[in-house]
C-alpha cells in the first residue's frame, strides 16, 4: 500500500510524540518504531525527521539533549515536555474526528461500494 | 576534497562535506543526521550488507540533501532570503530580474514622483500630515508585490487594504482641529505599515513565522533608512553649501523636491537592501541589539532616578510624560528586535537578564506614567490624554506578558522563545485595531468633529 505524502506529513508529528510518550529517544531509534508501529506501510524519508524535531523543539513540546551512543558517538536525545504530552491529547481528539466521520461515512456507503465490485472494496 | 573515499570514513566525510556547504543547515544538525547515517550503517552490515552498500542505502534512505536542507533551512532560520536562496537552484531570468537593484530604483523613481502628486491640487499642511505615509509607502507596497509576486486575489486585497486605510486617514475635515489633526497624522502611519508588513509577509501573514518575518524586515529597514538618511544629510549640506558659495538660494529647491523625493526613494532601496544585503545586516542585529538593550536599561535607570528625585511622581511635567512614552515605545521595539535575532538554539544569558532589567524598568516608568495620566483626567477627558492613557494601558499588558515570559526564558521553560514570539507577533494587529480607534471612533466620541 502506497500512504500518499500529504497523510504522511500530517501524521508525523503526532506519531513522534506519541513515540517518545514512551520514553526518550534519537533519531534513527524514532524511525525504526515507526516502521515497527505501522508494520512497514509508512514510509518516512529518513532525513526529514530532523527538521521535524527541531520544530518540535522550538514549539516546547519536546527538549534535547546531547549525550553519547554505546559505542562513544555524539548522539542527542529527545524527550517529551509538558506541552508535549497536552499536545498528544490534542491530535488524539482531531484524528479520532477525522477517523470517526471517515468511518460512519463509510458505513454508510458500504453497500455501493460493495456493488462496485471487487476493485471499489474496503480492504 | 581530501580523505579516502574507498574507507567508510572517507564516504562520510565527502557526504558530510557537501551536506556543510548548504545554507541552512548547520554542523550540530550535520553531526545529528551523521549519527543517524552510521547508527543505520551498523545495522545493514550487521545483517549482512558490505560497508559500500550499506552507506548507498542508508544515503538513500536519508533523502536528497535538497530536501534535508531546504527542510532545515525553513526550520533554523524561518528567514524568506534563504528560502529564495535555496529555491534558486534552477534561477531563472525573470526571478533575476526581479531581485535586481535596476527594478528597485525603477520603484525609487515612482516612489520619488507620488510625493509630489498633491502638489498639483496644491495641497497644504492637513492633507500632508495624514497621508504623508501613504504616498510615502505606496511605491514600497507595490515593490514588495511585485518582488514577490502572491497571486491576483492577495494583491487585489492589500490594494483593497490600502484603499481602506487612505479613507479612514481622510474620513473628517481636520482642517481646524488641531489636536485630532496630529493623533491621525501619528496614527495613519501605524496602518499604512501593517500593510507594508502583509505585503511583505504574503500568504505567510497569518502564520507566527511569517510575522516575525516582517518584524524582522522592519528592523532592519529602520537600519538602512537611517544609514541613507546620513548619507542623504550629507548630501543635502554639500548642495546648500555648494548653491550658496555660488549665490543661488537651493532652499526651496531642497526641501520642496530633495528631500521628500528622495526620503520616498530611500524607503523602496532599503527594502531592496534588506532583501540584497541581506547577510550583512544578519550579523549586525544581533550587535545591535545587544549594545543597546543594556545602554537603553541604564536609561531606564536614570530616568527612574529623575522622576524619583522629583519628587512629584503624580505630577510630573507633560514633557516628562511624554518622554517616558516614547521610551517605552522604544523598550518594546528592542524587545521586538532582539529577538529577531535570536538565534533559536540560544541559552539564555546574561543578555536575557538585561532584557527583563529593561523590561521590568519601563514596566515601572509606565505604571508612574499610568498615575500621573489618570491625575489629569480630574480635568476632563481630552484627546491627548485619552490617547496617551490607552497607549500606556496597551504597553502595560505587552511589558507584563514579557516580563513574565523572559521569566520563563530565563529559567529555561521550554518553547519559552517561540511564546514570546507568539505574544508579540499576535499584538501587531492589536496596534492596528488601536489606530483604528484613535482616527475613527475617538474624535466623533469626544464630539471634536
Amino acid at each position: 500500500m502506497d500512504i500518499p505524502k500529504d497523510l504522511v506529513a500530517a501524521s508525523a508529528a503526532p506519531l513522534v510524540l506519541s513515540i517518545l510518550a514512551e520514553g526518550d529517544s534519537y533519531g534513527y531509534a524514532i524511525i525504526k518504531r515507526v516502521a515497527e508501529l505501522s508494520e512497514g506501510e509508512l514510509e518516512w524519508t529518513d532525513g526529514l525527521l530532523y527538521p521535524l524535531l527541531h520544530r518540535l523543539e522550538r514549539q516546547g513540546l519536546v527538549e534535547s539533549r546531547w549525550g553519547a551512543s554505546e559505542t562513544g558517538r555524539r548522539r542527542k536525545y529527545y524527550a517529551l515536555t509538558d506541552g508535549g504530552r497536552s499536545a498528544i491529547a490534542e491530535h488524539r481528539a482531531q484524528w479520532a474526528a477525522v477517523s470517526a466521520a471517515l468511518e460512519s461515512a463509510w458505513e454508510r456507503a458500504r453497500m455501493r461500494i460493495a456493488d462496485a465490485g471487487p476493485t471499489g472494496a474496503l480492504a | 576534497m581530501t580523505g579516502d573515499t574507498t574507507t567508510l570514513d572517507g564516504q562520510i566525510a565527502l557526504w558530510r562535506g557537501h551536506l556543510e556547504r548548504r545554507a541552512g543547515v548547520d554542523g550540530p544538525d550535520v553531526d545529528e543526521l551523521e549519527d543517524h547515517l552510521r547508527g543505520h550503517i551498523e545495522a545493514l552490515t550487521a545483517s549482512g550488507l558490505s560497508e559500500d552498500e550499506a552507506f548507498l542505502v542508508a544515503v538513500k534512505r536519508l533523502g536528497s540533501q535538497d530536501a534535508i536542507a531546504h527542510e532545515f533551512a525553513q526550520e533554523n532560520s524561518k528567514r524568506l532570503w534563504k528560502q529564495l536562496v535555496l529555491g534558486a537552484d534552477v534561477p531563472s531570468r525573470r526571478a533575476d530580474a526581479r531581485a535586481g537593484g535596476l527594478a528597485a530604483v525603477a520603484f525609487g523613481v515612482l516612489g520619488g514622483l507620488l510625493v509630489q502628486v498633491p502638489r498639483l491640487w496644491d495641497a497644504d499642511e492637513s492633507f500632508y500630515a495624514p497621508n504623508v505615509s501613504l504616498l510615502g509607502f505606496a511605491a514600497l507596497i507595490a515593490y514588495l508585490l511585485w518582488r514577490r509576486p502572491q497571486g491576483r486575489g492577495f494583491t487585489v486585497a492589500v490594494a483593497g487594504l490600502f484603499a481602506a486605510v487612505a479613507v479612514v486617514a481622510n474620513l473628517y475635515p481636520l482642517g481646524d482641529q488641531g489636536d485630532v489633526l496630529a493623533i491621525t497624522s501619528l496614527h495613519v502611519p501605524i496602518l499604512t505599515w501593517l500593510v507594508v508588513c502583509v505585503a511583505y509577509a504574503g500568504h505567510r501573514w497569518r502564520s507566527v513565522d511569517g510575522r516575525m518575518d516582517a518584524v524582522r524586515f522592519t528592523g532592519e529597514w529602520v537600519i538602512y533608512m537611517a544609514l541613507l538618511a546620513a548619507g542623504g544629510g550629507a548630501l543635502v549640506a554639500v548642495t546648500l553649501a555648494v548653491s550658496s558659495a555660488a549665490g543661488v538660494d537651493a532652499e526651496t529647491f531642497v526641501t520642496g523636491w530633495l528631500v521628500p523625493c528622495g526620503a520616498a526613494g530611500a524607503v523602496v532601496i532599503a527594502a531592496w537592501l534588506v532583501d540584497s544585503k541581506q547577510s550583512v545586516i544578519e550579523n549586525m542585529a544581533p550587535v545591535l541589539a545587544r549594545v543597546f538593550t543594556p545602554l537603553f536599561a541604564l536609561t531606564f535607570v536614570a530616568l527612574l532616578a529623575v522622576v524619583v528625585l522629583s519628587g512629584e511622581i503624580a505630577t510630573l511635567d507633560r514633557e516628562v510624560l511624554l518622554v517616558c512614552d516614547a521610551v517605552l515605545i522604544i523598550a518594546v521595539g528592542l524587545v521586538l528586535y532582539s529577538l529577531t535575532a535570536r538565534p533559536d538554539d540560544a541559552v539564555a544569558g546574561w543578555f536575557e537578564r538585561t532584557q527583563l532589567a529593561l523590561v521590568g524598568g519601563a514596566l515601572v516608568l509606565d505604571a508612574i506614567a499610568l498615575v500621573n495620566i489618570v491625575g489629569r483626567l480630574d480635568d476632563g477627558w481630552t484627546i491627548n490624554r485619552t490617547v496617551v492613557l490607552a497607549i500606556n494601558v496597551i504597553l502595560l499588558v505587552n511589558l507584563a506578558v514579557t516580563a513574565w515570559l523572559l521569566t520563563r526564558l530565563l529559567r529555561g521553560r521550554p518553547g519559552a522563545a517561540h511564546a514570546l514570539e507568539r505574544w508579540q507577533t499576535a499584538l501587531l494587529p492589536v496596534y492596528g485595531a488601536w489606530a483604528l480607534v484613535a482616527i475613527v471612533v475617538l474624535p466623533p466620541a469626544l464630539g471634536l468633529v
